[in-house]
């Protein structure tokens, strides 16, 4: 099968306009007519439902969550990038789209980022008539901060909240949809399985999480907006129960998977306390504006940090990189973070992070200045380690945290699977190699408000008058068993550990071999290891307690052992790709300064992945990534 | 580095919604004081599973103190001891060794028990779809800087709207009211220039749907102390206030005069 990502024809500033008039429209009267299962309720997923109802579509909407509030968008800090050139400081649409596809590493799809600039303009507008409360000036207009990536300061902020308050707006106006009748929710309810039916997406399987009970909802149009993978590691900044199960149910069904080597390590996060620790807490890079980072020379030196004299430590993104210090580049950062531990030079009870020293900072500019600036990040990293930032340094170190890869999806962000859309993290398609600071939101709300509401009346209006496959077709009384079968497996093989136990284990093998760096033999290594753990899964996983009934263990059950087969995809794809590429790292590819290297003759395009089945080889098909407004350049930051 | 502490737990276990419950106790040892209270609970899960007992059920998700979904009591304190802290992202090291630590679902008529410590929050969401809202279709919206609002304004918006929805307010009311989640979203949106087309409405309906699932306010307060964004109480009397002025505003519109 050949990808065809219908990229419109025409300039790329034209593009999406003219794709909006080139498109088929579903008259106001007849969307009633049409029903869409949307899945997941954060950014992207609650703003299409909104969106969507309120054009008049008949909508579904399935949440594992108590609350459709709860979605992991709520735990973003930092803010969300729009090129409205409020600070008048040569900011643009173009820009904005030309700073994503390097930023990206030149590994994103031109047109899809471009239109993503473009209506990151209605965004804020659409965010602050909701009532966002977004950080204003004194004059009462809003305020803009720079990021990462970027040297214009593009990003709108609402304190460190802006996920919860943009997810805030978004979960309220699909509120009033519920209230209206327009939006039906199901809370507490798993999608486990999609539904193809004569080529096309009919509906998906889930399972109610309170009751146990199986069922189906069948539609004309289902869409995924369920986030990323990157629990797939165990350890991540990812909400404890964000999963990659809905969209590897959908890959198992033909939906191909694309770059799932592509994940992000954010270098300042809080480092793990011991082997119980569940999850990472992301620290602001802001920090390293003030922090100076280093470890002891020595890897024996057990003195606590104060009585390290200057002589002793190793200040060493200062040393390796002088031009830019502390503030290179995540990946960079990260990865010179990992050496150091990895040489074991690592601090702490684990000797597993590295020191964000605040000492110079504070005797050059005083402790209220500080405060002022890193307060409340200060009070976090204190309730979490119990130490004092003003008076010992914080210890850091990287963590996975965000996953560029995702379902491949075509410019109308439609699955080749007719009938199934991807949107957000979901997806594969804005942020290539490497996401840069406060797009994640700005992708989430773009696709949810502003692109799936055009492009699914594309798809849905030659389907007028045709019903939706019917839920107790055979193809969905199919589907129901395959996923009684799995429940009954996982809870009849009463084994002897625990699910996170293979978890942990699987996590461990990712981040030693397909993590901050990857190597063919580290990578064969990993590639070697999973399935052992995934057979041993099977056999031995304990799982108690019953299928129908509230059951939390079976849940993490269902979503580990889906991780246990797609994390051999990741290996694979990062494997095949022989280059370095944004957070991408294959040590045989980089250049003298230890920058990432790309191959744009042999690897400029999008490794979508065919799934065929546990064990077997998957299809590899390429969408080759044509850059005609952006020139392919060496990303140096330099 | 540090010492472990051996902890006894009293949890409650309770099957189903609407079965009869008991506290069960478990003896907690090893317990490192740089866990957060949700990691001891998952050691001692941990272990059940290892002994072949059905490990508890108890909501939790982002582990930082945003998503909302974690909410226990501790000693008789929604999200225990530490102020202005979720469950998550309490620690350990504020417990001693030897310590029996009590944990109890949210207790409210308006959040039945769904299994152990999880219970069902819905009631808060048909709040929010009640009024909790400013109507603005998707692309209609003027430009972002059209309406200028004065910073102390968007600043006290953003202080109600950092509310997480935990339902510890609840809990930790002695009527089960849910005067501080309402107030707290209502405020949000009222105090805005955006909200104002709706304001009256909006506050009659979010607090009649309210009333038809909670208990009444006296002003006792725990909900702000129990709060782990620290939302303040002066909500609630904005709330009473906009109430007291909606429901003149409805008499006036229905042909009744007030000076």
């Amino acid at each position: 099968m050949t990808l065809d990502s219908r990229i419109p024809p025409g300039p790329i500033a034209e593009k999406w306009d003219s794709h909006r008039f080139s498109m088929k429209l579903v008259n106001p009267s007849n969307k009633r007519r049409f029903e869409i299962i949307i899945v997941g309720s954060g950014l992207a997923g609650a703003s299409a439902a909104a969106t969507l109802g309120e054009l008049g579509y008949r909508v579904k909407v399935v949440t594992f969550h108590d609350s459709p509030r709860r979605a992991h968008s709520i735990a973003a800090q930092g803010g969300i990038n729009a090129a409205k050139n409020y600070p008048n400081d040569g900011d643009s649409i173009h820009r904005l789209f030309y700073d994503t596809v390097k930023g990206g590493d030149y590994r994103s799809r031109e047109a899809n980022v471009h239109r993503l600039a473009q209506v990151s303009l209605n965004i804020i507008d659409q965010c602050v008539a909701q009532g966002v409360p977004f950080a204003r000036e004194y004059g009462g207009l809003l305020d803009n901060r720079s990021f990462g990536g970027a040297q214009v300061s593009r990003t709108f902020y609402a304190r460190g909240q802006t996920g919860q308050q943009l997810l805030l707006g978004a979960y309220q106006a699909m509120a009033r949809q519920i209230a209206l009748g327009n939006v039906e929710l199901h809370n507490r309810t798993e999608m486990l399985e999609l539904v193809v039916k004569d080529g096309r997406t009919a509906g998906i399987v889930c399972r109610d999480l309170i009751t146990g009970e199986v069922f189906s909802l069948s539609a004309h149009a289902v869409v995924l907006a369920t986030g990323g993978y990157g629990n797939v590691f165990y350890l991540s900044t990812n909400a404890k129960n964000s999963n990659v199960t809905s969209i590897w149910r959908a890959a198992r069904q033909g939906a191909y998977f694309a770059n799932p080597c592509y994940t992000q390590i954010h270098p300042t996060c809080i480092p793990a306390s011991d082997d119980f620790q569940s999850k990472l807490t992301l620290m602001s890079e802001s920090l390293r504006n003030d922090g100076r980072i280093w470890v002891p020379e020595r890897g024996d030196d057990d003195r606590v940090a104060g009585q390290i004299p200057e002589g002793d430590r190793d200040y060493y993104l200062e040393r390796r990189y002088p031009a830019f210090g502390n503030l290179v580049p995540r990946d960079v950062a990260s990865r010179a973070s990992k050496r150091e531990v990895d040489a074991g030079r690592g601090v702490g009870p684990m000797k597993n992070g590295v020191y964000l020293d605040f000492a110079d900072a504070i005797s050059r500019l005083g402790a209220p200045v500080i405060e002022e600036r890193y307060g409340n990040l200060f009070q976090m990293y204190e309730r979490i380690t119990g130490e004092d930032p003003y008076k010992t340094p914080m210890r850091i170190y990287p963590a996975v945290h965000y996953t560029m890869g995702g379902l491949w999806v075509d410019y109308n962000l439609m699955s080749n699977l007719p009938g199934l859309f991807v949107l957000g993290e979901a997806n594969f398609s804005d942020h290539g190699a490497n996401r840069l600071g406060a797009s994640a939101l700005m992708q989430g709300l773009a696709d949810g408000y502003f692109v799936i509401p055009y492009t699914i009346g594309d798809y849905l209006a030659p389907l007028l008058g045709e019903k939706p496959v019917p839920s107790d077709d055979s193809a969905f009384a199919a589907a129901e068993t395959s996923v009684h079968d799995r429940v009954s497996a996982l809870l009849s093989t009463n084994g002897t550990k625990s699910v996170d136990h293979f978890h942990r284990a699987l996590g461990k093998v990712l981040w030693d071999n397909c993590g901050m760096g990857r190597t063919e033999q580290s990578l064969d290594k990993a590639l070697s290891e999973i399935p052992a753990i995934r057979e041993e899964f099977h056999r031995d996983v304990r799982v108690l307690g019953d299928g129908e009934s509230f059951n939390q263990s079976l849940e993490k059950a269902g979503r580990v052992a889906d991780y246990l087969e797609f994390a051999e995809l990741m290996c694979l794809d990062a494997r095949h790709r022989k280059e370095s590429c944004g957070g991408h790292f294959r040590e045989e590819y980089q250049t003298e300064e230890g920058e990432a290297l790309r191959d744009d003759e042999n690897f400029a395009y999008v490794a979508a992945w065919e799934w065929l089945g546990v064990g077997r080889e998957p299809t590899l098909h390429k969408e080759s990534l044509e850059f005609e407004s952006v020139q392919l350049a060496t990303r140096s930051y330099k | 580095m540090s010492e472990k502490m051996h902890m006894e737990l009293k949890v409650w276990r309770q099957a189903g919604p609407g079965q009869p419950g008991r506290f069960v106790t478990y003896d907690a040892p090893g317990v490192s004081p740089d866990m957060s209270f949700l990691e001891m609970l998952d050691l001692v899960n941990e272990r059940l599973v290892e002994d072949g007992e059905e490990p508890f059920a108890f909501d939790h998700d982002c582990r930082e103190g945003i998503c909302g979904s974690c909410g226990l009591m501790i000693n008789g304190q929604a999200h225990g001891p530490e102020r202005a802290t979720a469950t998550c992202q309490l620690h350990m090291r504020k417990f001693s060794d030897g310590d029996q630590v009590t944990v109890e679902p949210w207790r409210a008529a308006a959040f039945p028990v769904i299994k152990d410590l999880a219970v069902d929050r819905s009631t808060l969401d048909r709040i929010v779809e009640a009024g909790g809202y400013i109507t603005v279709a998707t692309g209609s919206a003027p430009d972002a800087n059209l309406i200028p609002i004065p910073k102390p304004v968007a600043d006290a918006s953003m202080d109600a709207a950092a509310c997480i929805g935990c339902g510890a307010c609840v809990a930790a009311c002695p009527n089960g009211a849910a005067q501080l989640f309402t107030s707290a979203k209502l405020q949000h949106l009222n105090l805005l220039p955006q909200g104002q087309a709706e304001r009256w409405d909006r506050t009659i309906s979010m607090v009649e749907e309210m009333e038809s699932f909670f208990g009444s306010c006296t002003n006792h307060g725990e909900c702000e102390e129990a709060c782990p964004k620290s939302i303040s109480i002066d909500f609630i009397a904005l709330l009473n206030r906009d109430y007291v002025r909606a429901q003149l505003k409805q008499r006036r519109l229905a042909g009744q005069s007030f000076p």
